[in-house]
């Protein structure tokens, strides 16, 4: 599946802001220019009003069928974050590009549009967001937990910073474990015994540095 | 639980988990049967979820790279360069020129061993021991390359954010030469005796079939995605590294089968034929090597500084050997990154598996699950639900069954 006609960063961007206007909040174009030949790669990102994700995931359909990398997501404080990074123009020598939609949800009203009905392999990151994040992803075709297990607490999102977020008491650090309490105690030695087993100690250790040491020569062969 | 012999005709379910039929990491899976034949496939994930991202997010970038090597035990170096390239383009660093070929190299290396790797656990699943042995012998000599260049077999600990950490001094150069030569005589006999095969043909042409459309629909990405037609390789998409520099055309099977059928055969093909491919790579950088620094800051202490003031996000991406690895990072002026999202590329393979095992055999899912190289793991048991009962299968025992579905085939 070609697509029809390959626009330039600048081009994807316009199409955007002609068909949706003040949907797309903010957007920006980055480049990166890597090896000896210092061709570059692009990069689009695009604010986008929550409203207009689903008719603009169509947009990008319309352009060429894009692969969706992955959702990722952010709480920045009084809003979650969502980030949608696709890619289009993937086949083509040097020319695909990063497309990446950003909603803001306010914590508010976590609800956003599914878009496993437009890509359906999209449901998976889908359900990581809502276990990690606790947004609802409205209209979702299985919103089952992915990662967490089934007796990991309700109502905490192990991505977020508010009070939500994995609590204090469910951290183990293992370097504050220490020996098990509930273990047997070591095997009591006889002090006669181990008076014994040291001086032998000492004994062996005498011999070993008794040894004579290689000559010189010897050593730096 | 009842003598009624319509009840015994209904599907019943067969649960294969929480520890897998073909590699090391645990996936829960669930299968609707009837008789031999798989009806619905279902699968659930993160029996042993790390938390590696909520990890980060309380580390420094620097101590992130080190987690980074240990995410996956075989791809030691694409999650590393990904996350490095993310970090260099909030900071805007500009990686040395040689730093992205000593990147490119040794990405390579792992893309050769760990489609060797591969080819052996499918021979294994085959029940064809003697190849799974043979590969796994060849592998070595990738991995003990890789042990020179970088001093670790796995784990590499060679990246850092801005460049790699260790340079090649010219003594390696011979042994790299020795190893691509190696490689380079062994494409024949390793196509011959995988693609000619009678049995492997039997077992794998057909079977576990991803039509293009799945493909694109799924996200799906690397060898899995190209083995059905859906042209997609990161390295000739979108430059970076050193891949920009190169002449570089993404592996498909038609252009070496005829045809592209998208089974678990093609899958074959075209790993077989990205382990030349990687050696051809590393060829053209040994060529074009330029000389030079091969990190930007190699003073850490005023690296950690620059991360405080670093701002902004980015995304690094590579192709790993099983396919796209994505990470995104957010920098808020903090020593440690508010936000941090790894994409792995089984991640996005994973939901492949459902149109390719429906309609199939319980003895094909060994070879069915193992044909997208997913990171993921071996099954210690098989639990069966039948008419309520539950029985015990051991992974020895599904092993059994391919292996015996494999005899039954050669008869």
């Amino acid at each position: 599946m070609k697509p029809a006609k390959l626009l330039t960063p600048e081009e994807v961007v316009a199409v955007f802001a002609k068909k949706f206007g003040k949907g797309i909040l903010e957007s920006r174009i980055t480049e990166r220019c890597e090896g000896v030949g210092k061709r570059p790669s692009y990069d689009i990102w695009l604010d986008i009003d929550r409203d207009t994700l689903h008719p603009a995931v169509r947009e990008l359909i319309a352009i060429h069928f894009p692969h969706l990398g992955v959702i990722s997501g952010t709480d920045i404080g009084d809003a979650v974050e969502l980030n949608y990074h696709f890619s289009i123009y993937y086949g083509t020598k040097h020319g695909e590009y990063m497309v990446t939609l950003t909603v803001a949800l306010p914590k508010s009203d976590l609800r956003v549009a599914t878009i496993a009905d437009l890509i359906p392999g999209a449901v998976f990151s889908e359900r990581e967001k809502q276990e990690m994040l606790g947004v609802e992803v409205v209209g979702i075709p299985d919103g089952r937990r992915l990662f967490l297990p089934e007796e990991f607490p309700e109502g905490v999102y192990p991505w977020r910073k508010d009070e939500t977020g994995i609590r204090d008491g469910m951290v183990k650090d293992l370097w504050a474990v220490g020996r098990p309490a509930n273990r047997p105690a070591r095997p009591a030695i006889p002090p006669e015994e181990e008076g014994v087993v040291q001086a032998a100690e000492v004994a062996e250790a005498k011999v070993t540095a008794r040894e004579p040491a290689p000559a010189e020569e010897e050593r730096h062969e | 639980m009842s003598d009624d012999p319509q009840k015994k005709m209904t599907p019943y379910t067969v649960p294969i988990g929480p520890t897998h039929p073909a590699l090391k990491e645990p996936v829960m899976f669930t299968f609707q049967m009837n008789g031999e034949q798989i009806l619905k496939a279902d699968f659930a994930p993160g029996q042993t979820h790390r938390g590696i991202e909520w990890m980060g997010m309380r580390r420094n970038p620097v101590q992130i790279v080190h987690l980074t090597d240990r995410i996956c035990g075989i791809c030691g170096v694409s999650h590393s360069l990904a996350f490095a390239r993310a970090m260099e383009q909030i900071m805007e660093i500009e990686v040395p020129e040689r730093a992205d070929y000593v990147r490119t190299i040794i990405a390579e290396f792992e893309r050769i061993q760990s489609h060797l790797l591969w080819a052996g656990v499918a021979a294994h699943e085959l029940g064809f021991d003697t190849l799974l042995h043979l590969t796994w012998r060849v592998r070595e000599q990738a991995m003990d390359t890789i042990e020179l260049l970088t001093g670790n077999r796995v784990n590499y600990g060679i990246i850092q954010v801005g460049g790699v950490r260790r340079d090649f001094t010219p003594d390696q150069f011979p042994a790299i030469e020795e190893t691509l030569q190696y490689y380079s005589d062994l494409k024949s006999k390793l196509l011959k005796i995988f693609l000619e095969d009678k049995t492997i043909q039997m077992r794998c042409r057909d079977c576990g079939v991803l039509s293009y459309d799945d493909a694109l629909k799924l996200c799906t990405v690397g060898p899995t995605a190209r083995a059905s037609g859906l042209n997609m390789d990161v390295r000739v998409d979108y430059p970076f590294a050193a891949y920009g520099d190169l002449a570089i055309e993404p592996i498909l099977p038609d252009a070496y089968m005829g045809e592209t059928r998208g089974d678990v055969f093609d899958r074959i093909v075209v790993r077989l034929l990205e382990v030349d491919q990687s050696v051809d790579i590393i060829r053209q950088c040994l060529d074009r090597m330029p000389a030079g620094e091969v990190i930007a800051e190699p003073k850490l202490a005023k690296l950690l500084n620059q991360f405080k003031k670093a701002h902004g996000e980015a995304l690094g991406r590579h192709e790993a050997p099983r396919g796209e690895v994505l990470h995104y990072v957010r920098m808020d002026g903090k020593e440690h990154p508010t936000s941090w999202k790894v994409k792995a590329s089984s991640y996005s393979n994973l939901m492949s598996w459902i149109p390719m095992l429906e309609g199939e055999q319980i003895a094909d899912i060994p070879i069915i699950v193992a044909s997208i190289d997913p990171c993921l793991s071996c099954t210690d048991r098989v639990a069966v639900v039948r008419s309520g009962e539950r029985g015990i299968m051991t992974k020895e025992e599904l092993h059994r069954l391919s292996v015996e579905k494999t005899r039954r085939l050669s008869a």
